[in-house]
């Protein structure tokens, strides 16, 4: 059973990577429920998607401090949900800030040392900077799939599988992009 | 073979597999995809209605002259449309009809939590409830044979986290069920107080007879175990919550939220030693098992507000602590850069006029630092609403009503007939982005296309003003701030009703390259700092303009004082 949380700002990406792994999840034969959520919350809100995928899934979503892997796509998202992560949990961060409206008009300060925080509290959390490897792999937008890369590397999830379900989730004009992206993702984490 | 589909596309396969032949529906989250799932099915006629009411209405005429029919929304689309229910409820049907509503607790992208369940209490209408994919799916076609079977329409009732999780579908064929013939008969599809007075009494038998056959319905069901003694009755999504934190309970699943299988019930509760009801929102089961001298314990354990979810039920189960969240500064919802809503909510913010907004991504105007909007009742209720102000306080209202174009056509328009017959005096801002934005770029009467892209008669919306008699319709760039500013000032000093069109098409439909704002000595005065734009972002040597999401539209360079912001059209 593997209980992933993926969080992120609106238009990062998030349903997408859930997508893609649920498809991985039917390529390698479980059973899997995701839940997204849509609506006015996509709007450059904080988004939050869930991927559970094991023998039997009752609930679509996963519940605080059960996740076993913590996908964020911005600091501040993953310092909002890493209470999701059970004892031991991976948190897996691309290292980037997007300021959020309050921080932008300058109500709130975007909070300094989160990922210092983060990986004094977190033994197994891995910072990518993403958005660097998603631009080198020639689209800055498939950071997404850099994650889903070092993921596989991460947690011996089944590479070739994975590459399936990536080239059925995104559109045919993106598919040497984000298969440049994943390769990346994989290569350059340990 | 088994296909990992979103609920709301498996309800849109079950009625296709259900050989349902016409479909209406008004978007709404959490319910859209189901219409925009129907419409990719060529088997089935489908729609989009400008408002719930309508849907409903078409779905009566369809299934009434003998075709099977849907009609879809959210949970308060379904206020708008009860008129027709509570009274389809006595016609009846001919060939099968059904209602999708979907509930959203916790109000991810709502104005208000409602608990639909009572609806169909209140209307005398069975309503079923499945779990994930694969139920929804097979409820839809359970749904149109009870339908059938017992001469009424039926209610499905989803909630965010069943419409929109994903879970495996076994697909099936689909099944052409004929056209049933339409028979004339006043007596039971005229409903006037002679006719209603004897369908009443109609409604009521097959109340009873429900209340009793449910109780042997497959989808209500007890599922024990030896390992516990404790007894939990549940349904939707939060039956998969209890199978996930208490393995060992024994269960009772819901099926059909109304009627309730009491009698089934009744038998479950003797055979546990303490029974629970869980459910989200108000105790509908609980009370109704209470009623019928069922002990059990809910609502004096579980909250009435929001969504419940497996560690709420452990915390009170098995004493576990949930870990909680470290205090982290919000990220709200904002207006994409580049939103033709923007500039419009800037200068009614400036004029500091009092704004009654509506329902759509325009509602964000009531968030820092537009801080524009006042109040947001329900669709349509801008324009009634800025009414009453008028009539409460007569010139010394100094308000303006804003609309959205679905949402004016939704339930606007009736309320500016109002104003004008009424001598308002009313300012009517129409933000006319072509398309239902929020819910995610939807159709509609005046896009000029169909729910299937093709092309469609277009409403006028200037026309359509003038015919409600409005004399004074102006109709403006959104982008261009002096001329939205000179719209409103032009407007508001007139004693009667004015409108105001402030047209430019959402910013995420086109996707062709946009030019880039371009910065220059900024004296970083913070001006352009109160547009709240998400491209733009203040540093102590000035401001600096995301080219990633900056997309030209001009706004920031109209407020600046300085002319330090100009549009780069080579910047393609």
């Amino acid at each position: 059973m593997k209980n992933i949380l993926i969080a992120g700002v609106g238009g990062q990406g998030t349903l997408l990577t859930s997508k893609v792994l649920g498809k991985y999840a039917q390529i390698i034969g479980q059973d899997c429920k995701l839940s997204e959520v849509h609506g006015m919350s996509q709007r450059g809100g904080s988004v939050t998607t869930h991927v559970r995928i094991g023998e039997k899934i009752h609930s679509p979503v996963i519940w605080e401090g059960s996740a076993d892997i913590v996908i964020a796509f911005e600091m501040l998202e993953a310092s909002r949900v890493k209470h999701y992560l059970k004892e031991n949990g991976v948190l897996l961060v691309n290292d980037t800030k997007i300021l959020p409206m309050p921080c932008i008009t300058g109500a709130i300060q975007y909070p300094e040392g989160l990922k210092e925080k983060m990986l004094s509290e977190i033994n197994r959390a891995y910072f990518i900077t993403a958005a660097d490897i998603a631009r080198e792999a020639g689209n800055e937008k498939s950071a997404n799939v850099v994650m889903l890369g070092a993921l596989c590397r991460l947690f011996d999830f089944d590479k070739t599988a994975m590459e399936e379900a990536i080239i059925a989730c995104v559109p045919e004009k993106f598919k040497e992009v984000n298969l440049k992206a994943f390769a990346l993702g994989y290569e350059r984490v340990k | 073979m088994k296909e990992l589909m979103l609920t709301n596309e498996a309800v849109a396969r079950g009625a296709y597999e259900a050989g349902v032949r016409v479909l209406s529906a008004y978007p709404g989250t959490p319910s859209t995809e189901i219409a925009e799932s129907i419409a990719k099915y060529d088997e089935i006629y489908s729609e989009w209605a400008p408002n719930e009411k309508v849907a409903v209405e078409v779905a009566v005429g369809s299934a009434v002259a003998g075709a099977r029919a849907m009609a879809c929304m959210k949970h308060v689309g379904l206020n708008v449309a009860a008129d027709p229910l509570f009274t389809v409820a006595y016609t009846g049907i001919n060939a099968g009809l059904v209602i999708v509503v979907a509930d959203d607790p916790g109000m991810h992208s709502s104005q208000n939590e409602q608990d639909s369940r009572f609806y169909a209490r209140s209307a005398h209408v069975p309503m079923l409830e499945p779990s994930d994919a694969q139920e929804a799916k097979e409820f839809v076609k359970l749904a149109f044979e009870i339908s059938e079977k017992y001469d009424t329409p039926v209610i499905l009732r989803l909630t965010t986290r069943v419409a929109h999780s994903r879970s495996l579908v076994e697909l099936c064929d689909r099944e052409e069920v004929a056209i049933r013939p339409y028979e004339k008969s006043v007596a039971k599809y005229a409903m006037m107080p002679a006719n209603a007075i004897i369908r009443h009494r109609i409604v009521e038998e097959r109340d009873c007879e429900l209340a009793e056959a449910v109780n042997g319905m497959e989808i209500n069901r007890a599922e024990y175990t030896s390992r516990s003694r404790i007894g939990v009755v549940c349904s939707g999504v939060v039956y998969e919550y209890v199978k996930e934190a208490l393995p060992t309970a024994n269960v009772f699943k819901i099926g059909t939220i109304h009627p309730i299988p009491i009698k089934a019930i009744e038998e479950f509760s003797k055979k546990v030693s303490q029974l629970f009801v869980i459910e989200e929102l108000e105790p509908f089961i609980e009370k109704q098992l209470k009623a019928s001298g069922i002990k059990c314990r809910g609502k004096d354990i579980f909250s009435l507000q929001g969504e419940l979810s497996v560690a709420k039920i452990l915390e009170k189960f098995e004493r576990t602590v949930t870990p909680v969240p470290d205090r982290t500064p919000p990220r709200p919802p904002v207006m994409c850069a580049g939103c033709p809503h923007r500039g419009v909510f800037y200068i009614l913010n400036k004029l500091k006029l009092t704004v009654n907004g509506d329902i759509g991504c325009y509602t964000l105007g009531a968030q820092p630092p537009l801080s524009a909007v006042d109040t947001v009742l329900c669709m349509g209720g801008s324009v009634t609403m800025a009414h009453g102000f008028k009539k409460a306080l007569g010139a010394s209202s100094n308000n303006v009503a804003v609309i959205g174009d679905s949402t004016f056509l939704h339930s606007g328009i009736t309320g500016l007939i109002n104003a004008v017959y009424n001598k308002s005096g009313l300012t009517l801002i129409i933000l006319d982005n072509s398309t239902t934005g929020m819910t995610g770029h939807q159709q509609h009467p005046a896009t000029g296309k169909n729910i299937k892209g093709e092309p469609a008669p277009a409403v006028l919306l200037d026309d359509l003003c003038h015919a409600c008699g409005v004399k004074d319709v102006a109709v403006v760039d959104a982008y261009d701030l002096n001329g939205v500013e000179t719209a409103i000032k032009n407007a508001i000093a007139s004693e009667e009703v004015s409108v105001i069109i402030a047209q430019r098409p959402c910013v995420l439909l086109s996707k062709a390259p946009k030019p880039k704002a371009k910065v220059d000595a900024c004296r970083n005065c913070g001006k352009c700092m109160k547009i709240g734009c998400p491209a733009i972002r203040k540093t102590d040597k000035g401001i600096v303009i995301d080219p990633v999401q900056c997309v030209g539209c001009g706004v920031c360079a109209e407020v600046c004082p300085f002319g330090s912001i100009t549009i780069d059209k080579e910047g393609k």
